[in-house]
């Protein structure tokens, strides 16, 4: 179980567990189911033991591809299962990013979240523009929301699948408080 | 030769590997062609108009469709580690990709054994790659945003989704940030920062600043950090120094931007269609012999 923690061989290069992170669920039974479903799926993950820092009673988390986080939790919430806490693996202190910043231009309001940002035209509600990001689905987000009024908009959440989407439904979020309020 | 690796959105895009060409508002690669929305399009547009400018052949590209899957990408990557050695680029742009650390690792092992080592620029995925895999000290150049700068500067952050927010916070200036980048080695040799002023910096510092023409609303608009990398990108291709290369691409861009008279709805097709002028304007003065 602790294989996890083991010293670093020189072949092991230093920075090669940033893209993995951590799955932590409430309880074993739902790991299992979460390991199964997320395997029967194609996703290369591991069950393994936790880090000291993020013990709360389960002895299993799961180890995902960090950047397919979006696709993971949503094939989860397919069979009801949530996860209890999403962390990458080299720094359990980590916390995603969930503050919002908001410009005004004129009547178009844009929020940014990490490193997406998404600009609406308050008096038509349409989504005008969508930019950062580098993950390939960014610009497909972006063909599928541009242009379309911000309550009819295909959600990020439902049509992305990376960590890049998973921002942007952030600021989609903030926007559509702001703006529909 | 200069080359391209990106993906194109769209999943039914296949994996090829040819010239392209821009034909009225689409590019044009053997028999496919994708319309220049935000993304790689944008860039590789970018980089065609400046080539064309400067009389220089059109960037050899290599793309797959990828909505975000990482199926495209996948077999991009493997092909890119299996092709790439019997190549000869002088300059190598990367661009919006799946990050997959394993993968970018071969395609990088592959680099090295190049007979002559390529300029490597990145942005977007690849530079999120380049660093998570502790390899950005291989690139040349990076053109961050003020957001993936504070990425590159957090040392611990997988993705700029992690990154902290201390960082994040606009306190922390650019020059900053810049500086624990490198202190950590989480930069390239030169970075190109874009944002309401541009830095051009490398690990001794600031080299130059750009911050005119003035237009704020192109931060709403998707793609004008693509079209910077293409100018960028085209302009060390065809021979100029990195520094030197990023401070004309930040003016040519910013001035392009200004010349479209944006709002925050323009599309990205607006402002690549004024890159010609700009380019008349900033490097039409230039003593442009030897490139």
């Amino acid at each position: 179980m602790f294989n996890f923690f083991k010293k670093k061989t020189k072949s092991e290069p230093e920075m090669v567990k940033q893209d993995r992170g951590i799955l932590v669920f409430a309880n074993t039974s739902e790991v299992i189911k979460a390991e199964n479903a997320l395997k029967n799926a194609g996703w290369e993950i591991r069950v393994m033991g936790p880090p000291p820092e993020i013990r709360s009673g389960c002895d299993l988390v799961i180890e995902f591809p960090l950047i397919e986080e979006m696709s993971i939790v949503r094939r989860l919430s397919e069979i009801n299962l949530k996860p209890t806490q999403i962390v990458p693996v080299t720094s359990v202190l980590l916390e995603p990013v969930s503050l919002c910043q908001e410009k005004e231009f004129g009547k178009y309001i844009m929020v940014r979240a990490a490193n997406m940002k998404i600009t609406v035209d308050r008096e038509t509600l349409l989504i005008v523009n969508i930019s950062g990001g580098g993950c390939p689905d960014v610009p497909y987000l972006a063909e599928q929301m541009v242009s379309k009024h911000l309550s009819d908009a295909p959600q990020p959440r439902d049509i992305g699948y990376t960590l890049c989407a998973y921002a942007l439904q952030i600021a989609y979020e903030r926007v559509k408080e702001i703006c529909l309020a | 030769m200069f080359g391209i690796i990106g993906a194109i959105p769209n999943e039914k895009f296949p994996l090829i590997a040819g010239t392209v060409l821009l034909e009225k508002d689409r590019l044009v690669i053997g028999d496919e062609n994708c319309a220049i929305s935000r993304g790689t399009p944008a860039m590789i547009a970018a980089a065609v108009e400046t080539l064309k400018y400067l009389g220089k052949p059109s960037p050899f590209c290599f793309l797959v469709g990828d909505i975000g899957n990482g199926k495209g990408c996948i077999r991009l990557y493997k092909h890119l580690a299996e092709h790439l050695p019997e190549t000869a680029y002088a300059t190598l742009t990367f661009h919006y990709f799946q990050p997959y650390v394993v993968s970018f690792q071969q395609v990088m092992d592959a680099i090295n054994t190049m007979s002559v080592r390529p300029t490597l620029i990145a942005d977007a995925g690849f530079m999120y790659v380049a660093k998570m895999s502790g390899l950005a000290t291989s690139f040349d150049l990076f053109t961050p945003d003020a957001g993936e700068l504070a990425y590159l500067a957090d040392e611990e952050a997988p993705h700029p989704f992690y990154t902290r927010g201390f960082i994040l916070d606009e306190k922390n200036y650019v020059p900053d940030l810049i500086e624990r980048a490198y202190l950590h080695n989480n930069a390239s040799h030169y970075l190109l920062v874009k944002g309401e002023t541009d830095y051009i910096a490398n690990r001794d510092g600031i080299i130059s600043i750009v911050n005119n023409p003035v237009e704020e609303v192109l931060e709403a608009i998707g793609g004008t950090g693509d079209t910077l990398t293409g100018i960028v990108s085209a302009l060390i291709a065809s021979g100029m120094e990195i520094s030197s290369a990023a401070t004309m691409a930040a003016r040519v861009n910013r001035l392009a931007g200004c010349l479209a008279k944006p709002t925050p709805a323009t599309q990205i097709i607006d402002i690549i269609r004024h890159i010609p002028q700009a380019l008349e304007e900033v490097l039409g003065k230039e003593d442009l012999q030897g490139l």
